[in-house]
């Protein structure tokens, strides 16, 4: 029998709003991106000190889904290795790079940075979701044109359908210079979390991504 | 607290985005890995590169490199050892 599984939480941060579930939970002035995200950082109180160090995309990733698991304690239901984390962008990890140029632009004063360097991939988000959360599932990073609902479904369907993974977050990071957007999605196999958003097909996804834009 | 002591806090600050903390929050005699700041490998490259940018110095080993970025303090006294500052 085809298993179905489920949409059981969502979270958005953009244009200066933080939204759980459809919920407005934070609603910043803050202008920049940086600075949006330090007011999220604080207004939420998460104490993670390794935060500052990380680039904007990290950031947001890393915010996004604080809040996407707030109150949601998963080693209650889950081992490590049972959550998967498959994430999306259109500009990689374009602003890290800008930055890492720029440090090494000058050649008289040629002093790479490493804690710059080290987030010049994308799929660093990735990691440093897992390490805060203690994840070990499977983990892909795509770079696609624009939100692609398609390839988010199919390849968490493929990761809950063959691995052992039985839950995954899932969604779109997006950092570029004064841009920036997060939408992630918890997906679910656990009859208990049933009655979660919506059925996890690519319109349910693409519904929930439009709800803000 | 000595001037030199001062100054590398709030470089090792800066450098290593501590955006939380003052000066009179890092303790110059703890660790700074680990315990302490708990600072990691991608720091320790952080500070290396701040003593060769700021003081002009080199660290020579991996051995040498474990006792100079032991504690602020022990940064402090190569920076002074070696005249550069």
């Amino acid at each position: 029998m085809k298993e179905t599984y489920h949409i059981t939480r969502y979270c958005i941060i953009r244009n200066n709003q933080v939204q759980l579930n459809g919920e407005l939970l934070f609603e910043s002035r803050e202008m920049s991106p940086s600075a949006l995200l330090t007011s999220v950082y604080r207004h939420f109180d998460i104490p993670y000190a390794k935060f500052f160090k990380m680039d904007n995309l990290c950031k947001l990733g890393f915010l996004a889904c604080e809040i996407l698991l707030r109150g949601r304690d998963l080693g209650q239901d889950y081992q490590a290795g049972d959550v998967g984390i498959i994430l999306s962008n259109a500009s990689s990890s374009i602003d890290a790079d800008r930055s890492h140029q720029q440090s090494i632009a000058n050649q008289d004063s040629y002093f790479p940075s490493p804690s710059l360097f080290v987030y010049t991939l994308a799929n660093i988000v990735i990691g440093e979701i897992c390490i805060r959360h203690k994840l070990q599932g499977e983990g892909m990073f795509f770079i696609e044109d624009a939100f692609n609902p398609d390839i988010l479904y199919n390849s968490v369907k493929q990761v809950l359908d063959e691995s052992v993974a039985r839950s995954c977050i899932t969604g779109w990071v997006e950092v570029n210079g004064s841009e920036y957007e997060a939408v992630l999605y918890f997906i679910e196999k656990q009859a208990s979390h049933k009655s979660g958003i919506a059925i996890f097909d690519a319109v349910n996804l693409l519904n929930l991504y439009q709800q803000t834009e | 607290m000595e001037p030199l002591i001062a100054k590398l806090k709030n470089e090792i600050i800066g450098v290593l985005n501590l955006n939380d903390m003052t000066p009179d929050d890092i303790d110059e005699n703890a660790p700074l890995f680990v315990e302490g700041l708990g600072l990691d490998s991608i720091d320790a490259l952080e500070l290396i590169v701040l003593l060769e940018k700021n003081y002009g110095l080199k660290i020579g080993t991996a051995e040498e490199g474990k006792k100079i970025l032991h504690s602020v303090r022990s940064m402090a006294d190569f920076i002074k050892t070696n005249n550069k500052a």
